[in-house]
């Protein structure tokens, strides 16, 4: 039986007729975590540990306690704290970190707690590989090697969130955790021929998430299918007083949608009345035919299931690369600020004085990417230069989400390119930031302007790579969103398909 | 942008650039300052800054919580990490003479 083929849904009803334990489950995918370390999708794995939650598991199961996602197996992002497996943040500066606390999302997905009583209940498979702190769009910048593409291991798999998308698209895990911050659930799941999302900014805790740029970083799940994305993005998403910046309202049920209709125009046409924007600013120079071509076919796709189609414009989408590439490095340079040496992380052998504690212990630790971003956010925040820069593109951020409201005024959804192309090579972008910088186009503005959005496979390149829509929706308004991308899976089977390895 | 300029900003961020970094990532700042210049030509004179998405759309409640303990004492396990420590004290170099 090939476990490692079924969606969370599936695996939720195989644990509750007993055709598995959870035990059984974790096991299995232990099994073929271990054959695939090649794939150098996760940091860290500790079999012991997993297997204990899933026995807890199967004992809450036998007393009646289970719920819907009990003692199903999940990786997480190695961007969440977690006791028991190291969190590095796939950085040296970091290395053999134990967090003594879990993150909000590790915490509210994992074994329930007398603190947290009504926790999910599901087993940890160990922390997945990403770009060191989250910088970066193809995993290269890893500290500890690459995460490799299943559909092609010359390939990158995206980023920031490779390893979590690669644990997925290997069957290495159902489903994972990953975080936001200008596209690296979405471009990664796009890469990978996976679906993830990444909801309204506040919508789930950033509590424990360590912090790359706050007031863009968000969580969210990948996962094989949009149902799964609903039922994991439900267990994730609450009120938390631990994060200011957690909504009140943080919480609902997601998948309340997922199986009725956009309106009741046309029994027939399970999207009838839904409107689609396609901002003219993502179809033009730079999306590459292939990609553009598969939009064109999902598009279509979508109108047969009754949608109907206009164009819209966000006219800033060039002007999102240099506004992001201010505000996140600039939040960065005072996030990694905290790594000084003195409390945990890596500490230089030798200096003659604090100051140069400091600086050693920080420029050993950290990569050229982070060390990069670190500059530029200091620069733009250095006296002289704050209003030039980071007002200035605070000002411009606002314009942004301006632009996305008056394109909301015309549709329900947007849809676009998750990238212009599909997972280049490994090596071919690394030479050169700004390149790699300019690859992030169609996503940054999400995360600029606070908006959900999601990445759904629709099709593939002719060298066999896959390719991911988004579809970008107004604040809250994610459940929408993922009643769309189901009532798509249902009708393509492009979420289906799995990397030839993986099919046996 | 030029080479003493790279070593000011190493300096605010506490890094140690080699004269080889340094040399190394000029070209890369000189290049990202480039793109970045793009927003100069944007007219902003009328429009606020936005720190953070939410405020976009509502004004942030400034949630507060009963003034009670909520954590409790953990210095052994909150300071397992440390690279250096004594009785419960971070250790780091001589600051005052």
């Amino acid at each position: 039986m090939s476990w490692h083929q079924k969606s969370v849904v599936q695996l939720s009803k195989a644990l509750i007729n007993k055709e598995i334990s959870s035990l059984e489950l974790s096991a299995y995918y232990l099994k073929r975590m271990a054959d695939s370390r090649d794939l150098n999708a996760y940091l860290d794995i500790l079999p012991e540990l997993s297997l204990a939650q899933a026995k807890e598991a199967d004992f809450l199961r036998a007393q009646g306690k289970a719920g819907p996602l009990t003692g199903i197996p999940i990786a997480h992002k190695d961007v969440f704290v977690s006791k028991g497996w190291a969190t590095t943040a796939a950085s040296k500066i970091l290395e053999g970190y134990i967090s003594p606390f879990d993150a909000a999302v590790v915490e509210a997905l994992g074994m329930p707690t007398a603190r947290h009583p009504h926790a999910a209940g599901m087993v940890c498979l160990g922390k997945t590989n990403m770009d060191e702190f989250a910088m970066g769009s193809s995993n290269e910048n890893s500290a500890y090697g690459p995460a490799l593409n299943p559909w092609n291991t010359k390939r990158v798999s995206g980023g920031s969130s490779g390893g979590s998308a690669v644990a997925v698209a290997a069957g290495l895990a159902p489903v994972a955790t990953g975080t936001d911050t200008g596209g690296s659930i979405r471009q990664p799941a796009a890469f990978c021929g996976l679906t993830g999302i990444k909801p309204t900014y506040g919508r789930v805790s950033r509590y424990g998430m360590i912090a790359y740029a706050s007031s863009l970083d968000q969580a969210g799940p990948i996962g094989k299918t949009a149902e799964d994305c609903a039922l994991l993005l439900s267990a994730m998403s609450f009120h938390d007083s631990r994060d200011s910046t957690s909504l009140a309202d943080g919480g609902e049920d997601y998948a309340r949608y997922l199986h009725s209709s956009w309106s009741d125009k046309d029994q027939n046409k399970p999207l009838a009345g839904l409107r689609v924007g396609l901002p003219k600013e993502f179809y033009a120079d730079g999306l590459s035919s292939e990609v553009a071509q598969a939009l064109l076919v999902a598009k279509e796709a979508l109108h047969g299931l009754g949608a109907s189609v206009c164009e819209v414009s966000l006219p800033k989408t060039q002007l999102s690369i240099p506004v992001y590439y201010v505000l996140a490095p600039a939040e960065a340079s005072s996030n990694l600020s905290r790594y000084d040496g003195v409390r945990y992380g890596h500490r230089a052998k030798e200096y003659s004085d604090l100051v140069q504690m400091y600086q050693r212990s920080r420029s050993e630790g950290f990569g050229d990417e982070v060390k990069r971003r670190i500059l530029v956010g200091s620069y733009v925040l250095s006296h002289g230069y704050y209003d030039a820069y980071y007002l200035q593109a605070q000002k411009i951020r606002r314009i942004i989400a301006a632009d996305f409201q008056a394109a909301f005024n015309q549709c329900d959804v947007i849809l676009g390119p998750v990238a212009p192309d599909v997972a280049w090579n490994l090596g071919e972008k690394s030479k050169n930031p700004l390149q790699m910088y300019l690859e992030d186009i169609y996503t940054l503005s999400t995360n600029l302007a606070g908006l959900p959005a999601m990445s759904v496979p629709c099709g593939f390149s002719k060298e066999g790579m896959p390719i991911g829509m988004q579809l970008i929706g107004n604040y809250f308004s994610e459940a929408k969103l993922l009643q769309i991308a189901h009532q798509y899976q249902l009708e393509s089977d492009w979420h289906l398909r799995y990397p030839a390895e993986v099919s046996v | 942008m030029d080479i003493n300029e790279v070593h000011r900003i190493a300096k605010l961020s506490r890094l140690e650039l080699s004269t080889a970094e340094a040399e190394a990532v000029l070209p890369q700042l000189t290049a990202i300052f480039a793109l970045v210049g793009q927003m100069q030509a944007v007219d902003t004179s009328s429009v606020d800054p936005l720190p953070h998405p939410i405020l976009f759309i509502r004004d942030l409640a400034q949630p507060l919580r009963p003034d009670t303990v909520t954590e409790h004492e953990a210095r052994e396990n909150n300071m397992a990490n440390a690279p250096a420590q004594d009785r419960g004290y971070f250790l780091v170099p001589r600051v005052i003479e």
